[in-house]
């Protein structure tokens, strides 16, 4: 079942520390750094820039959809580049190993949205600012969408089985061919899943990154992020609804015409050697497959050009050396102690100047910091509990039985890529015009935004419940709350731990937005961390801002490693399957 | 080529003088390899043959050159060897094909690094694919072929890069019986009848009757650090019968080469982890194996059984069986001597005794094992006579590798809870002595 795939392919990092080491508290105090860097350079962003007007009739959204797409187009070559180039760090050498996993589990938990002024002001710093927009929103989108691809390709190269690595080594196949032959389609399943996950991911983005306010300075891309908050801010339903109608329409499209066909097409990469009984379909593949100028298309454009790599890189014969670290000469270990040196004293100096402006942020400021994490914790665990709550039945319903399995699941994958944060000005409207509390709302986006996450592992957790167990239980008669408790949750455990590892990151990283609006100049807001991560960024604040993402990055590193991981080795060992 | 079907032997191919290798540093170091010498020709079919973690998979890695020796010297042609050994080429035991390559792009992709031109390329792939009997198959993925045919193109595609020396890599063992046995056959057809360019051959294996089915030369190396203990040749005519007289005898010299025989029960039992002297590595054999050992013996009316037999009757590999009949000797209930297993007769008692008799027997004589009786003085020296499971680990991890620690320990744990000895706690991953429970003695039934 595809659902029973992705429980394996949906993997958050997971190294085996369940607490802080060194190596995490240094990278943190690295990313700290980098915050700081960053900030510097906006501030000497020129104050003036002018605005994009964003034109609300529908005829203008085909080119704003496809502005919008290109940057996601952008953000995910960007992505799939680095997954791939970090990935081989990573999976090749130890000691970039003990480096790169800790980065990428800390940079998983950085709230991306506490980036983006940073980004754009240090761009426009140094580019003209045309160019500096469209950079800071791909920069951004592209941090949303590539830290969960990286971890598959990584997490591929490091399952490879040994016997087919050797087998590249013993038919001497150079780098080209390994890469080509062995190494990207093993990796390519998971690449292909995490990707369909980025782009969830990234429209979720994209709707903040297109447009917004820091300080007096506001920002705005044409796209449709920026006509849906366009449409809200002028009040304008019909507008808000073309907008949305306009983003379903694309995911959808994008599922069908694109997803969907290359997903068919990657089981063909598939490394167990037994046939799927459900393998995923696609109308549009087939489609392709029959017609004489998609083959065509296909040859030309695809398989032509790789020969043509094949003959330029697969000639170069390297004869692979049996992997022996050779000793460094002391010239470079001289080189290499210099620069490192260079970059500690950058980084002092850098981190001296950060303590300064943290230590410039009033007491009182850090006490709303430490009630708006308590806040916002709280508006987290609610909304975890009622995932968990409604996708549990859903689920569990769903992985039971296949007929309703091959209704449901397109259409809970496509209701899961569209972007809560389109809906919020919706909601947003409906819920202060009714005088119910934001509280709500900023729980209800959290929940849209994360939610999906817990219900796919649930179904999968069901689908992996073996044959045997389920007729064992049916034969020992055990019914009711009875067989919910010996069978179904202790099965599911595992998975709805993986599920709400995901979704709780991802509700903390929705705060941002889910905690604080601004539509018709009128700003709705509620007490809690990504309320005042909005609000510093929207008064140009940097202190504040600063200190609240620092904030934000170390509680949910600590939530992840000393709740969830624990939760998460209990489940492994105790409720596994094997 | 002589009429018996044996190859002349021509020049040296691989010389290897003194190789060892070891890994890590410190208290993670482990020997795999030391002391190894061996030379092939031209013309010669060597097994390597030895029990489980004897290090023959390092060693042919080591020949093909996927992993470099830490001391010693590798030659080939008088060469000292750097690196992937371009003159040879693997057989894999999981076939190692690339699943989404068809039957034909698998073979072909052996060739494109060499850089063959596309058209020589599918030409030699095709030719391959037909001589190994796999013609019509050139377009179907390896998923849709059986366990057997997949091995074939793996023999198509080490045959398409023409390697001198061929290495084998277990290849049968993930086959069923029959397809085994065919492909063996194909294979002896294309080597004797000089089908192939390949020089030599290398095999690994796991199953005594194959090896001295197929190769003139059984290396037989036993492990603790992996080393080698016979060269035995075999000269044994082709085609080679199973059910010869020679052949089983030979089969049985080669068992006996490899369990070895039972020494004195002092030398037999070794001493405990932390004391002087070696400690003896508990073998993995669960007690229904054990028990389900001694009852087959303890049918034939001599209470003795050839080893070879016990091994036909039960399981393909050697390796499945050695660690039982270790079991049997360290426990007192059999001996080794010349590939024949007997029952002392406390084996007789067990395999003749009730459940309960079965538990007091094993309990008396698993007391006698210096690494249950540390295992108890330790638990017993506690005031809660409980201790963690990781601090036995750590203790053994001063002698053993992590992973034979832990095996051991899992081995420890199932037969000191069989015997009643201790217990485990899988909630905090404890070893505990049980404290008496008066109610469920006495629940239990009285014995005879």
């Amino acid at each position: 079942m595809e659902a029973l795939r992705r429980k394996t392919i949906f993997a958050t990092a997971q190294t085996e520390t369940a607490y802080l080491g060194w190596a995490d508290i240094l990278i943190l105090l690295g990313i700290a750094v980098a915050i700081y860097a960053g900030v510097q350079l906006a501030a000497s962003a020129p104050l003036s820039l002018a605005r994009a007007e964003i034109d609300l009739s529908p005829q203008v959204l085909p080119y704003y959809a496809l502005r919008s797409i290109g940057r996601m187009a952008a953000a995910y070559v960007l992505s799939v580049l680095f997954s791939i180039v970090y990935g081989y760090f990573a999976a090749r050498s130890r000691s970039a190993e003990r480096v790169l996993l800790p980065v990428l589990d800390v940079l998983q938990s950085v709230p991306i949205l506490s980036f983006l002024p940073v980004v754009v002001l240090s761009l426009t710093a140094i580019l003209p600012q045309a160019i500096a927009l469209e950079l800071a929103a791909i920069v951004l989108i592209f941090t949303s969408q590539v830290w969960n691809m990286t971890y598959s390709f990584y997490q591929s190269l490091r399952t490879l089985p040994r016997e087919l690595r050797e087998a590249a080594s013993v038919f001497r196949f150079n780098w080209w061919w390994r890469f080509r032959r062995v190494d990207l389609p093993f990796a390519s399943i998971g690449l292909l899943w995490n990707s369909v996950m980025s782009w969830a991911g990234g429209w979720f983005f994209l709707m903040a990154a297109e447009i917004f306010t820091v300080g007096d300075k506001d920002f705005r891309l044409p796209g449709v992020g920026s006509y849906l908050q366009e449409a809200a801010n002028a009040n304008d339903t019909t507008a808000i609804l073309y907008g949305i109608l306009t983003l379903v329409l694309i995911v959808v499209l994008l599922d069908q015409l694109l997803w969907r066909p290359l997903l068919v097409w990657v089981q063909k990469f598939k490394i167990e050697t037994v046939e799927d009984d459900n393998p995923p379909t696609s109308w549009f593949y087939e489609l392709l497959s029959r017609s004489q100028i998609a083959n065509a298309l296909n040859q030309a454009l695809i398989v032509a050009p790789i020969k043509a790599l094949d003959r330029r890189l697969g000639r170069a014969r390297r004869f692979e050396p049996a992997q022996q670290e050779q000793p460094l000469r002391w010239t470079q270990r001289l080189a290499r102690l210099l620069a490192l040196s260079l970059f500690a004293l950058i980084v002092i100096a850098l981190g001296i100047q950060l303590i300064e402006l943290l230590l410039s942020v009033p007491l009182s400021e850090y006490g709303r910091i430490l009630g708006g994490t308590l806040a916002t914790a709280l508006r987290v665990l609610v909304a975890m509990l009622i995932a968990t709550a409604w996708t549990i039945p859903l689920g569990v319903l769903i992985g039971s039985s296949p007929r309703l399995a091959n209704f449901l699941q397109p259409l809970v994958q496509i209701a899961a890529s569209i972007p809560a944060t389109a809906f919020f000005p919706l909601i947003v409207l409906v819920i202060v015009s009714n005088g119910i509390s934001l509280n709500v709302a900023a729980v209800l986006l959290m929940l849209l935004g994360t939610q999906w996450y817990v219900l796919f592992n649930v179904i999968a957790g069901t689908t992996a419940i073996p044959k045997d167990l389920r007729d064992m239980t049916n034969l020992l008669r055990f019914k009711g709350w009875n067989r919910w408790r010996k069978l179904i949750l202790p099965s599911l455990f595992p998975y709805l731990i993986t599920g709400l590892i995901t979704a709780s990151g991802g509700a903390w990283n929705a705060s941002i937005v889910a905690e604080y609006a601004e539509f018709g100049q009128q700003t709705y807001n509620v007490i809690g961390l990504g309320a005042l991560i909005s609000e510093a960024t929207a008064q140009g604040d940097f202190g504040l801002l600063t200190a609240a993402t620092l904030t934000m990055i170390l509680v949910v590193v600590i939530i992840n490693r000393y709740f969830w991981r624990r939760l998460y080795r209990l489940a492994a060992e105790r409720y596994t399957m094997e | 080529m002589t009429t018996h079907g044996q190859k002349q032997l021509g020049e040296v191919l691989v010389e290897l003088r003194n190789v060892g290798k070891s890994y890590g540093r410190g208290d993670k170091y482990t020997e795999a390899l030391r002391g190894i010498n061996l030379t092939i020709r031209e013309g010669e079919f060597v097994a390597l043959l030895g029990p489980s973690g004897c290090g023959k998979s390092t060693l042919l890695r080591i020949i093909a050159g996927l992993i470099a020796a830490s001391e010693g010297e590798v030659l080939y042609r008088g060469k000292p060897l750097r690196g992937v050994n371009p003159n040879t080429t693997i057989v894999f035991q999981s076939f190692a094909l690339y699943p989404w390559l068809t039957v034909q792009e698998n073979v072909e992709a052996a060739l494109e690094p060499l850089g063959v031109p596309r058209l020589e390329r599918t030409k030699r792939a095709l030719k391959l694919i037909d001589h190994v009997g796999l013609d019509g198959f050139e377009t179907a993925y390896p998923r849709e072929l059986s366990g057997g045919m997949r091995q074939k193109v793996g023999f198509a595609r080490a045959m398409a890069v023409e390697p001198e020396l061929l290495c084998l890599d277990e290849p049968f063992s993930a086959l069923d019986v029959l397809s085994a046995e065919s492909l063996r056959g194909e294979l002896m057809e294309l080597w004797l009848g000089g089908g192939i360019p390949t020089k030599a051959i290398l095999m690994v294996s796991h199953n005594i009757e194959e090896a001295v089915f197929m190769a003139d030369r059984l290396v037989i190396m036993d492990k603790n650090p992996g080393h080698i203990v016979a060269d035995l040749p075999n000269t044994l005519p082709h085609p080679r019968r199973r059910k010869e007289k020679a052949f089983l005898a030979m089969v049985d010299q080669v068992y006996g080469q490899i369990v070895g025989k039972t020494r004195p029960e002092a030398e037999e039992l070794g001493s405990a982890p932390g004391e002087p002297g070696l400690t003896r590595a508990l073998p993995p054999a669960s007690i229904s194996a054990i028990s389900g050992m001694l009852e087959r013996v303890n049918e034939e009316l001599t209470n003795k059984i050839d080893i070879y037999r016990l091994a036909d009757e039960f399981v393909n590999d050697y390796d499945e069986i050695l660690p039982i009949i270790e079991a049997a000797e360290l426990l007192g209930f059999a001996s080794v001597e010349a590939g024949d297993l007997s029952l002392t007769p406390l084996g007789q008692a067990f395999a003749e005794g009730s459940i309960q008799a079965r538990k007091e027997i094993f309990a008396a004589r698993v007391k006698r094992v210096p690494m249950i009786r540390w295992i108890l003085t330790m638990l017993k020296a506690q005031p809660e006579q409980r201790l963690s499971w990781d601090v036995f680990i750590a203790a053994l991890s001063r002698e053993f590798p992590l992973e034979v620690a832990e095996r051991q320990l899992d081995t420890a744990v199932d037969w000191g809870r069989y015997a009643e000895l201790f217990s485990y706690d899988n909630s905090d991953n404890a070893i505990f002595i049980e404290a008496e429970q008066p109610a469920l003695q006495g629940a239990r039934p009285p014995e005879n």
